[in-house]
């Protein structure tokens, strides 16, 4: 009875009311956006990967061909080959990240100039990084003058992006430049949270440099570490700009990104590029759950509490 | 005792040495690539031809480099467009992702479970695998070659601010909204009048590392803007890969004049850029 006796106004302005109308306005382009750009076009991805097709015109369903094509064009194994590079890449700017940060952990004077020269290539965008390395290894030019500087006579002096033992290495570098400053901040933050009491209790107690590293250190940023490791493995999967920009994908440079845009928007293979697309999202699901089983079993948690958890029993240690 | 003491200050001393040994080196690797072509975009074509790149160039004041890589790329609609592009996106995905975070953070509903995993499962879709299909959306919507069609698509896969507007609503006591709702105001009021100026370090991180990934943006400009006056910063940089191709005492230039605005905002809001790192990556 008191409902119907209730104006409009009243209604409109109750709590009920009012919850529902900010979920609704608040939520509703966010997720119209989301449907838009990630959904429809997820399940579009799925559906063209069982079709022949070009991006306008005839449409013919092939079933599993697709799939089929991209484990066996070879080709496309190849530039699975060369995410190992990367991968490998992934690896050695992980080490040097974590020895930088290490190093930074102890007093350092002139530290956020260091911080700031070793970040700042993460900032700077991926084509003007290619056209850096491109004029740093082009022939008789910086990295070849550097290295005549050592005395190592011209006709030595490798191809660094046309001979193909090694100008996979060379891309790869680039990577490394551009990240390696990135993930030694993430590190060094991580390690920052680390009471600073607890290195001077050690250094009084006689440990070394080493034993800080090992016992407080490298504990209070396992988990960060691991995450970093498979984020690279996912990161190398999905390499795309180096070659893209500075060999263009060819001699042999070609990663599977370069690889799947060049069947998408130059031969038009619709299809056989959603086929790609999923295979890899495929792969990178399979390492994500993998992250997460081993968070779940080796940290109890995924969160980094783990760090702070360890940190505090090592305290605790290291006062008795 | 004293001989330990002084073994361990030698130690110590030692250790100093090699630690800023390491630190120059690798600060030194990496910025040589980047000086090198500052040298090079200050040389004149004949000193550039005969000078070795690592040389320093004769005059800093040489600036013709930069005028014809300005113009050659048509750099001032670049610049004119990445800021629009710039402006618009980063304020609605502000508006967008701290709005999304209050609903999700604020109000129990069915479905709110699900939202956050879509959103979630969606930041593991690799981006440019998704290009080849979001591309016949953006086609069938017509919204190639339009500068508002780039800046949607842009906004339409934005997921980073939605997590850091998460986790920062995580740590706003929930008491705020309730002593203000308690005084009257509305859900509207209380997340435009008390959360939204509070959101402030999280509104500032998500505009710093949006902001840098905008700007160098690349691969959907350079499908959705194909037409000349739409370049973008990235896209016109990247003409250089035509008539100049191994000229690169403008090419250089043209990368400086693009690095310059990012260095500049890098060294003031520095510590802004790694504390909004810090919250990025315990999501992962």
């Amino acid at each position: 009875m008191g409902k119907e006796g209730k104006t409009f106004k009243e209604w409109f302005g109750s709590r009920k009311v009012q919850r529902y109308l900010v979920i609704f306005t608040f939520m509703f382009l966010p997720l119209l956006l989301l449907l838009m750009f990630t959904y429809i076009p997820f399940g579009k991805m799925i559906q063209f990967s069982f079709y022949n097709m070009k991006y306008i015109g005839k449409r013919t369903f092939v079933g599993w061909k697709n799939y089929v094509e991209v484990f066996n064009r070879p080709e496309i194994f190849k530039s699975l080959l060369v995410s190992v590079y990367y991968m490998l890449g992934g690896f050695v700017q992980l080490a040097l990240a974590l020895f930088f940060a290490t190093m930074m952990v102890f007093k350092v004077k002139g530290e956020s100039v260091f911080k700031a020269a070793m970040f700042f290539p993460y900032l700077i965008s991926g084509i003007a990084i290619g056209f850096i390395f491109k004029f740093f290894y082009a022939r008789g030019y910086v990295l070849d003058s550097i290295v005549a500087m050592f005395g190592v006579a011209p006709e030595n002096i490798p191809m660094w992006l046309q001979d193909t033992k090694i100008n996979n290495i060379s891309l790869a570098a680039t990577s490394v430049w551009r990240y390696t400053g990135q993930n030694m901040i993430l590190f060094l933050g991580a390690m920052m949270s680390v009471d600073s009491d607890l290195y001077e209790a050690a250094s009084l107690d006689g440990a070394n440099k080493w034993h800080q590293f090992k016992y407080i250190i490298l504990p209070s940023i396992k988990s960060i570490v691991v995450l970093n490791i498979i984020l690279s493995i996912s990161g190398s999967l999905s390499a795309f700009e180096p070659p893209y920009v500075i060999t263009n994908g060819t001699m042999g440079t070609g990663t599977y990104f370069v690889m799947m845009n060049r069947i998408a928007h130059e031969n038009q293979k619709v299809g056989l590029a959603s086929a790609m697309a999923i295979v890899l999202l495929i792969i990178i699901i399979i390492f994500t759950v993998l992250q997460k089983l081993f968070f779940a079993y080796v940290f109890d948690n995924g969160t980094d509490d783990e760090s702070k958890a360890a940190a505090r029993k090592r305290k605790k240690q290291a006062k008795q | 005792m004293s001989e330990i003491n002084e073994k361990k200050s030698i130690g110590n001393i030692a250790f100093s040495i090699f630690k800023y040994l390491m630190l120059i080196a690798g600060s030194l690797v990496a910025v040589i690539p980047v000086v090198v072509c500052v040298f090079t975009a200050f040389k004149t074509e004949a000193e550039y031809q005969s000078t070795s790149p690592l040389s320093l160039p004769k005059s800093f004041f040489y600036l013709e480099n930069f005028k014809v890589a300005f113009k050659q790329a048509n750099m001032a609609r670049g610049f004119l467009n990445t800021a629009i592009v710039l402006v618009v996106v980063l304020v609605l995905s502000v508006l967008m992702g701290s709005m999304l975070a209050y609903v999700l953070n604020r109000f129990k509903f069915v479905g709110n479970g699900l939202i956050r995993n879509l959103f979630m499962f969606a930041a593991l879709l690799p981006g440019i695998a998704m290009q080849v299909t979001i591309y016949q959306i953006m086609n069938a919507l017509g919204l190639i070659n339009h500068l508002y069609g780039y800046m949607i698509c842009l906004m339409g896969t934005d997921i980073i601010s939605i997590y850091i507007f998460l986790q920062f609503f995580e740590n706003l006591p929930v008491s705020l909204d309730e002593s203000a709702i308690i005084d009257g105001c509305t859900y509207f009021g209380v997340f435009f009048k008390i959360l939204l100026p509070l959101l402030k370090p999280a509104i500032m991180t998500s505009v710093v590392l949006k902001g840098v990934g905008v700007y160098n943006e690349y691969y959907a400009s350079s499908l959705y803007l194909q037409s000349k006056e739409l370049k973008t910063i990235s896209t016109a940089l990247y003409t250089f890969t035509g008539p100049y191709g191994s000229q690169y005492n403008y090419i250089c230039a043209g990368v400086l004049i693009t690095i310059i605005p990012i260095l500049v905002i890098f060294l003031i809001f520095q510590k802004q850029v790694y504390g909004g790192l810090a919250a990025g990556a315990v999501k992962g």
